[in-house]
C-alpha cells in the first residue's frame, strides 16, 4: 500500500522528470564531463586534459572581464530596477485616475522580446540623428557616441534591461500591495503616522517577500543577459560590453572550442546555483512571513 | 477481385515511383544572406532551373540566416553527421572547414579537362582566399571589395570637384577636412568620411593596412603581422581621422548604420563593401560616386564574402552532383546574373563579356569599380582558428580608435595572442 502510494508519485511526477532530466540535468551532467577535455580537432577523439581547461580560465583576460561585467550588470541593474518597479507600483496601486492606462504603459515594455525592445534602443542610442542625441543637441551638447565609446557602452546595455525589467517586477510588487491588509493602514493613520514612516515600518516589511523573489530573479537574469549584446554590441568596443553568455556563445561557436566552452559553462551554472542555492537556505530564514 | 488488383497496382506503382525518386541524386545546398533584395527568390530559381536541366539530380536549397548562422549550422548538422552537401560559407571560413576534415578539395573531385579549366576561370584575387596547401578548397561565388561611396552635392557645397574621389591619403584629410561641417554651436552637421569599426573592424583596417604594403597574414594561415611597423602605422592613420583630423566621427562606427548615415547626409564619404551598391542605388537621393580605395604606397583593398564549399561524403554520387550544382552556378551567364541582381563582383572575366553584363555596366558604370580594383586586391585575413586570431586584431583596432590604447602596445599584444594560438598549427 504505502509503495504502492510512493510509485503513484513518481508515475505523477515522471513526464516532468523525464523532461527536466532530458533537458537540464544530462545536458549539465554532460557539459561538466566535456570540460575536462580537450576540444577534438576534425575526425581524432576528445582526450582527457583534467583541469586543464579551467587553467586557461583563469589566464583569459576575457573571461576575467566578462565576469566583471556580470557582477557589475546585478550590481546596478538589480537596485535601480526594484527601486523604480516599487515606486512604480506604489503610484499605480493609488486610486488616481486613469490608473488602468498607466498600468499598461508601465508593463509595455515587458511585452516586447528583448530583441524588439534593443532594437527600439538601438534607434535611441544612434549617433548624431538617435533620439536621445537629438535632445541632447537642443541643449547645445555634442553628440554622443553611447554604444562606441567603452565607458559608455555598458551602462546603455543597463538601461535597456532597466527598462525592461521593472515593468514587469511591478506587476509583482502590485500584488504584494494588494495583499497588504487595509487596516494596517487605517491604524497607522489614526496614530498619525507620516506617509514615509508608513512605507517604512508597513509596506516594506510586507513586500520583503516579493522584494526577495524579485531580486534573486533579476540576479539569475543578470547572469543570462545576451539578446542585447548580439543585437547592439557584439560584446564590443574592446570587449566592454562582454558577458559571461555572450563569451561562451562567441567561444563555442564562433572560436568551435567546444571543451573550453564547457569548462565556461560549468563556471555560469556553478554560480547560478550558488544564487538559488543562497535563496533557499540562507535568505528564506531571515524573511518575514505571515 | 477488381479491388484488390486495384489496390495492388496501385501499391507497385507508388513503390515504382518510390524507387525512382531515391535513385534520383538528392543534394542539400546551404546558403546565407548577407545583402539585401529578394535573394532567396533569386536562389530557389537557380535551384529550379537546374533541377530541370538535371532529371537525375535534386537541389534542395536551404536558407541558413547570416554568415555566422550558416556556417554554425553546416558544422553543427555535419557533427550530427548531417551534412549538407553543398554550401555558400564566408571564404574565411576554409581553414576551419578543413581543420574540421568537413570539405573536399574541389580538385579531388572536379577531375576532368573541362573542370580544371573552369578551376582556373576565376579572377585569381578571389582565388588567394581559396586554395591552401597546393589545393582548391572553394570556388568563388558572392564576392566583394570594399570600395569608397561619396556625396556629389556635398563635393560641390564644400568647393571640391564633384567627380573626384580621394586619390590618396593626404587627399582624404584635405578633403574630408572641407567635408566636415560645423554649426554655429561648433557641433558637427557632417563628417567628411565614415570607415566602419563595429563587429569586424579588421576587414576595413585591411585595406588600409594593404595600402601601406603589409600583408596581414601567410598563404598557409599560420602566421600573422600584426605588430609589423607598416600596420601599426595603419592603425595610428584610422585613429587620427577622428583623434588628430577631426574629419570622422569618434568611436566605434557601426557598420549596419553607415549607409544610412550616408543616406542622411551625415557623412560625405563611406567605405563599405562593393555589395551595398544596389543599396545605395536605390536609397540615394542625391548624386552619388563609386571609386576604387586611395592609395599609399598602393592602392588595394582585401576581397571578401562567399565561397561555394562542397562537403565530405562517402556518396561519391552526392560529391559529383554538387560539383555540377557549383559548376552550373558559376557559368558566365549566371556569375553576370547574380552580379547585376546583387552588387557582387561577377567572378569570372567571361562574365563581364556576356551581353547583359555589358548592357549592365553602360547604364550604371560604377559597377565595374570594384572589378577594376581586383587587381590590387588581396586575400582576406584568414587563418587557422581564424575567428579567435581575428578577433584579436579587432579589440586591438576597437582599443584604439575608442582612445582606450596606443596603437603600438594594442597591436603587440594581439600578435602575441595570435602567435600562441597558431603555434599549435606551425609544423
Amino acid at each position: 500500500m504505502r509503495l504502492n502510494f510512493h510509485a503513484q508519485g513518481w508515475l505523477l511526477a515522471l513526464p516532468a522528470v523525464v523532461l527536466l532530466a532530458t533537458f537540464t540535468h544530462v545536458p549539465a551532467v554532460s557539459t561538466l564531463i566535456d570540460s575536462f577535455y580537450a576540444t577534438p580537432r576534425g575526425r581524432e577523439v576528445a582526450h582527457f586534459v583534467g583541469l586543464e581547461q579551467y587553467r586557461t580560465m583563469l589566464a583569459d583576460p576575457i573571461f576575467w572581464r566578462a565576469l566583471q561585467n556580470n557582477f557589475l550588470y546585478a550590481l546596478i541593474t538589480i537596485p535601480v530596477s526594484i527601486g523604480i518597479a516599487l515606486a512604480m507600483a506604489l503610484w499605480v496601486n493609488g486610486r488616481i485616475r486613469g490608473r488602468a492606462v498607466l498600468r499598461l504603459a508601465f508593463f509595455t515594455p515587458t511585452i516586447l522580446p528583448m530583441v524588439a525592445a534593443a532594437n527600439i534602443w538601438l534607434f535611441f542610442y544612434t549617433p548624431d540623428y538617435g533620439l536621445l542625441n537629438q535632445i541632447i543637441r537642443v541643449f547645445g551638447n555634442s553628440s554622443v557616441n553611447w554604444l562606441g565609446s567603452p565607458a559608455s557602452a555598458l551602462p546603455a546595455l543597463m538601461m535597456v534591461t532597466i527598462w525592461k525589467e521593472a515593468g514587469f517586477f511591478m506587476i509583482f510588487f502590485l500584488a504584494a500591495l494588494q495583499q497588504v491588509p487595509p487596516d494596517l493602514y487605517e491604524a497607522a493613520r489614526m496614530e498619525n503616522a507620516g506617509r514615509w514612516q508608513i512605507f517604512y515600518r508597513i509596506t516594506w516589511p510586507l513586500v520583503m517577500p516579493t522584494t526577495l523573489f524579485v531580486a534573486i530573479n533579476a540576479l539569475i537574469n543578470a547572469f543570462r543577459v545576451v539578446d542585447q549584446v548580439i543585437a547592439m554590441t557584439g560584446g564590443g568596443p574592446n570587449n566592454a560590453t562582454m558577458l559571461l553568455l555572450f563569451y561562451i556563445y562567441q567561444v563555442a561557436f564562433n572560436f568551435w572550442d567546444s571543451g573550453y566552452a564547457a569548462a565556461l559553462s560549468t563556471v555560469l551554472l556553478l554560480a547560478l546555483a550558488i544564487v538559488a542555492l543562497a535563496q533557499f537556505f540562507l535568505v528564506d530564514r531571515k524573511i518575514h512571513y505571515r | 477481385m477488381s479491388t484488390i488488383t486495384r489496390i495492388v497496382s496501385a501499391a507497385l506503382a507508388v513503390l515504382a515511383l518510390g524507387t525512382s525518386a531515391a535513385s534520383a541524386t538528392d543534394v542539400t545546398f546551404y546558403y546565407p544572406i548577407a545583402v539585401g533584395g529578394p535573394i532567396t527568390k533569386i536562389v530557389d530559381g537557380y535551384a529550379t532551373e537546374f533541377n530541370k536541366s538535371h532529371p537525375d539530380i535534386t537541389v534542395k536549397p536551404v536558407y541558413t540566416g547570416s554568415y555566422q548562422d550558416s556556417v554554425v549550422k553546416a558544422m553543427t548538422a555535419a557533427k550530427a553527421g548531417n551534412a549538407p552537401d553543398v554550401a555558400v560559407l564566408l571564404s574565411t571560413d576554409m581553414f576551419t572547414l578543413i581543420d574540421n576534415d568537413l570539405i573536399e578539395p574541389v580538385d579531388a573531385i572536379a577531375t576532368s579537362d573541362a573542370d580544371k579549366a573552369w578551376i582556373k576561370s576565376f579572377y585569381p584575387a578571389f582565388m588567394e582566399n581559396s586554395q591552401s596547401g597546393g589545393h582548391t578548397w572553394g570556388i568563388p561565388f558572392q564576392r566583394s571589395t570594399i570600395v569608397q561611396y561619396w556625396n556629389k552635392e556635398a563635393f560641390k557645397s564644400a568647393g571640391l570637384d564633384p567627380e573626384k574621389a580621394p586619390k590618396t591619403w593626404d587627399e582624404m584629410v584635405a578633403f574630408g577636412t572641407k567635408l566636415t561641417k560645423r554649426d554655429a554651436a561648433g557641433q558637427v552637421t557632417q563628417w567628411g568620411i565614415e570607415i566602419p569599426s563595429s563587429g569586424f573592424p579588421y576587414w576595413l583596417f585591411q585595406a588600409i593596412t594593404t595600402q601601406n604594403g603589409a600583408i596581414l597574414a601567410n598563404q598557409d594561415g599560420t602566421k600573422v603581422a600584426y605588430s609589423d611597423p607598416k600596420v601599426v602605422e595603419a592603425a595610428q592613420f584610422f585613429a587620427d581621422l577622428s583623434q588628430k583630423y577631426g574629419v570622422m566621427p569618434k568611436g566605434i562606427i557601426d557598420w549596419g548604420t553607415t549607409p544610412k548615415d550616408f543616406f542622411e547626409g551625415k557623412t560625405a564619404i563611406m567605405w563599405t563593401t562593393t555589395g551595398n551598391l544596389t543599396n545605395v542605388r536605390s536609397n540615394a537621393k542625391f548624386a552619388f560616386g563609386v571609386a576604387a580605395m586611395p592609395s599609399k604606397v598602393r592602392g588595394g583593398s582585401p576581397t571578401g564574402g562567399g565561397n561555394i564549399y562542397i562537403f565530405k561524403n562517402t556518396d561519391k554520387a552526392k560529391q559529383a552532383a554538387a560539383l555540377e550544382f557549383a559548376r552550373f552556378l558559376t557559368t558566365p551567364e549566371k556569375a553576370a546574373d547574380w552580379g547585376i541582381a546583387t552588387g557582387y563582383v561577377a567572378t569570372r572575366p567571361d562574365a563581364w563579356q556576356t551581353d547583359m553584363m555589358k548592357k549592365y555596366t553602360v547604364e550604371f558604370p560604377p559597377a565595374v569599380v570594384a572589378r577594376d580594383q581586383l587587381k590590387d586586391a588581396v586575400a582576406e585575413l584568414s587563418t587557422h582558428d581564424n575567428q579567435r586570431v581575428t578577433k584579436a586584431l579587432n579589440d586591438a583596432l576597437q582599443a584604439v580608435l575608442t582612445g582606450t590604447d596606443k596603437p603600438k602596445p594594442a597591436l603587440d599584444r594581439a600578435q602575441a595572442e595570435a602567435t600562441r594560438i597558431l603555434k599549435s598549427y606551425q609544423h
